[in-house]
């Protein structure tokens, strides 16, 4: 079984509010200095499930990370989670990309690596939250398609697929070659252990630019996009919040049950 | 001069109704249509149910495309996709809407690719102009710390899925007059690659997050399954539901249903009870248009306060039962 992964490294969607900046005038968002990116919480779990596939079906783990060359910690994570060869798209170009070229550029770094059965992706990016990169890949490769999984397994040259929906569960036959996309209900990405550090640090994690993928220029960048940034700013949620109290709690309490009961 | 056309909405049902999104979707295009001056149009597929396109109608629609198609019916995304993208060809709407619900989500970006349209998804709020020719979209980011509006021209197709409780519908005038296509039997398919084995439903917990006036929330500081019994004597004294942040969900304490926030669902009661929740943006997102919101949490600076009307810092294990008994007493 050849997989697949696509990953992208984010801000720690943990950053309490207060951290979170933003420069409005240039429409982007301020990293916090010092505070390291992080794999996408969602694309940590398309690792594990890749990682659990080749752990019962034997077969080999390239991961694609589609970012900086600043990623190269993040992306070794995935080589020591027990994939086994991984390689960084970075190029200016890509700057002010949106979700229809990520997905173009990832299809064609898809078709540099050749053969494969099974591609993976998170259900979405903690950062811009769309949630469409891998059903946009799979619409320009052709490929069955089931989004946020919480289950697989291999049957011969079938998949069995558990869906998680709103109210409760789906599960799909399909055929290979696919691509899945992992939902937060298929589990918890494992911990890195010693020997998979070990063995991460030793390989190589080549660079590949848009050139490099044969990409068609005028599908990239800023000017290619077909929704533009007009504005971003901070909401503010905030309520005065009156904090309940009394003599004692059971007084406290009297307040607060009447509250509640008025409320209703 | 605008050369926008009409608005296009992906129509849901739910137990033979419209959903409570596609009355909303309606009411939202409806107004948009209205300042435009275009039709509104809406795609129902895959049910018998004859009465929904006048129901769609009597919220607001011009004309309905009723697809009526037994092979349609078993959410096949491929062949909904490919019925959705040939009549979508056809109305080469200015603006199409999803539900962000579990169909938007996974159809919206896929018929993009079909028609090479714009995407904007989770939108919270949608506004045209017509002398400049563009849409703008707002939609949340980065967990709703962000917001960003997004601009469309109008000269291609934009779709946009929808998220609940952002729009407004509009009471049904049952007089209205629109036009239904009815489009049955002849639908040629292409083969699909992929076959829905089962689908199960998790029964629900009492009343549907989305219609109760009075919702409990649990998060992380519950600490486990046992702790939400509490939480639900308390939801059934109050006639509300129970809800959960996406910690209990992730570890197996409650299911998905029961979540809210930006991956589960959204509300919007008249009361929502906060119980050990830190105040993740993401939940937060779920459940700021609550009217009043309540919290209690043992941790003094959680985020929760911040977005509260009323706080209490003390741990639910002690306060819970003796509120629920006082509560109980101020009720008879």
């Amino acid at each position: 079984m050849n997989i697949i992964v696509c990953v992208k490294a984010v801000l720690d969607p943990d950053l309490p509010p207060v951290k979170f900046a933003i420069d409005r005038k240039n429409k982007l968002v301020v990293p916090p200095e010092g505070m390291p990116y992080v794999i996408n919480p969602y694309d940590a779990l398309a690792v594990e499930a890749a990682v659990r596939i080749k752990e019962k079906e034997g077969g080999h783990i390239t991961v694609i990370g589609l970012g900086d060359k600043s990623w190269d910690v993040v992306i070794r994570k995935t080589l020591a989670m027990g994939a086994d060869e991984a390689a960084i798209i970075c190029d200016p170009a890509f700057t002010g990309s949106d979700s229809f070229a990520t997905a173009y550029i990832l299809k064609k770094a898809v078709q540099k690596i050749g053969s494969f059965d099974l591609i993976l992706c998170g259900r979405q990016a903690s950062d811009w939250d769309n949630g469409v990169v891998g059903s946009i890949m799979a619409g320009y490769l052709g490929l069955h398609m089931v989004t946020r999984i919480k289950g697989v397994e291999v049957a011969g040259n079938k998949l069995m697929v558990q869906r998680a929906i709103m109210n409760g569960n789906e599960t799909y036959e399909l055929d290979l070659p696919a691509l899945l996309t992992v939902s937060n209900e298929f589990g918890q990405a494992r911990i890195p252990l010693g020997r998979g550090i070990i063995m991460a640090a030793r390989k190589n994690i080549p660079l590949w630019n848009l050139s490099d993928l044969g990409c068609d220029f005028a599908r990239i960048g800023a000017d290619a996009v077909k929704n533009k940034m007009h504005d971003i700013y901070l909401p503010s949620y905030e309520r005065k919040c009156e904090m309940v109290t009394g003599t004692d709690l059971s007084e406290a309490l009297d307040r607060l049950a009447k509250i509640v009961v008025s409320s209703c | 001069m605008h050369n926008f056309r009409d608005i296009l909405i992906m129509g849901e049902c739910e137990n033979g109704r419209l959903s409570a999104i596609t009355r909303e979707m309606i009411g939202g295009a409806r107004r948009l249509a209205d300042q435009i001056h275009v039709r509104t149009c809406i795609i129902l597929i895959g049910s018998k149910k004859a009465s929904l396109d006048k129901e769609a109608i009597s919220y607001g629609i011009d004309k309905v495309f009723f697809v009526q198609d037994d092979r349609l019916a078993d959410v096949n995304r491929d062949l909904q996709v490919f019925v959705m993208a040939d009549i979508c060809k056809k109305i080469n709407p200015s603006l199409c809407f999803f539900g962000q619900t579990d169909l938007g989500r996974d159809i919206a970006p896929r018929l993009a690719v079909q028609l090479d349209a714009g995407l904007c998804m989770d939108c919270v709020d949608v506004k045209i102009d017509p002398d400049q020719a563009c849409i703008y979209q707002t939609r949340p980011v980065y967990g709703g710390k962000a917001m960003a509006v997004m601009i469309a021209l109008s000269d291609r197709i934009q779709i946009n899925t929808i998220r609940a409780k952002s729009m407004e519908s509009i009471p049904a005038d049952h007089e209205r007059v629109g036009e239904t296509i009815l489009i049955a039997g002849d639908v040629s398919l292409p083969k699909s690659h992929i076959s829905l084995l089962k689908r199960e439903e998790i029964p629900k917990e009492g009343l549907n997050l989305e219609d109760a006036k009075v919702i409990v929330s649990g998060g992380g500081g519950i600490g486990g399954p046992d702790g939400f019994a509490l939480l639900r004597d308390l939801a059934r004294l109050l006639n509300g539901a129970v809800g959960s942040t996406r910690v209990p969900v992730d570890e197996h304490w409650v299911p998905l249903s029961m979540e809210i926030g930006q991956t589960g669902k959204i509300v919007s009661p008249d009361l929502y009870i906060a119980v050990g929740i830190s105040g993740a943006t993401q939940h937060i997102t779920g459940c700021l248009r609550s009217k009043q919101i309540v919290t209690i949490n043992k941790d003094p600076e959680a985020n929760m306060f911040k977005i509260s009307d009323f706080g209490l810092a003390a741990d639910y294990r002690t306060v819970l039962p003796i509120l629920i008994e006082k509560i109980r007493t101020l009720k008879n």
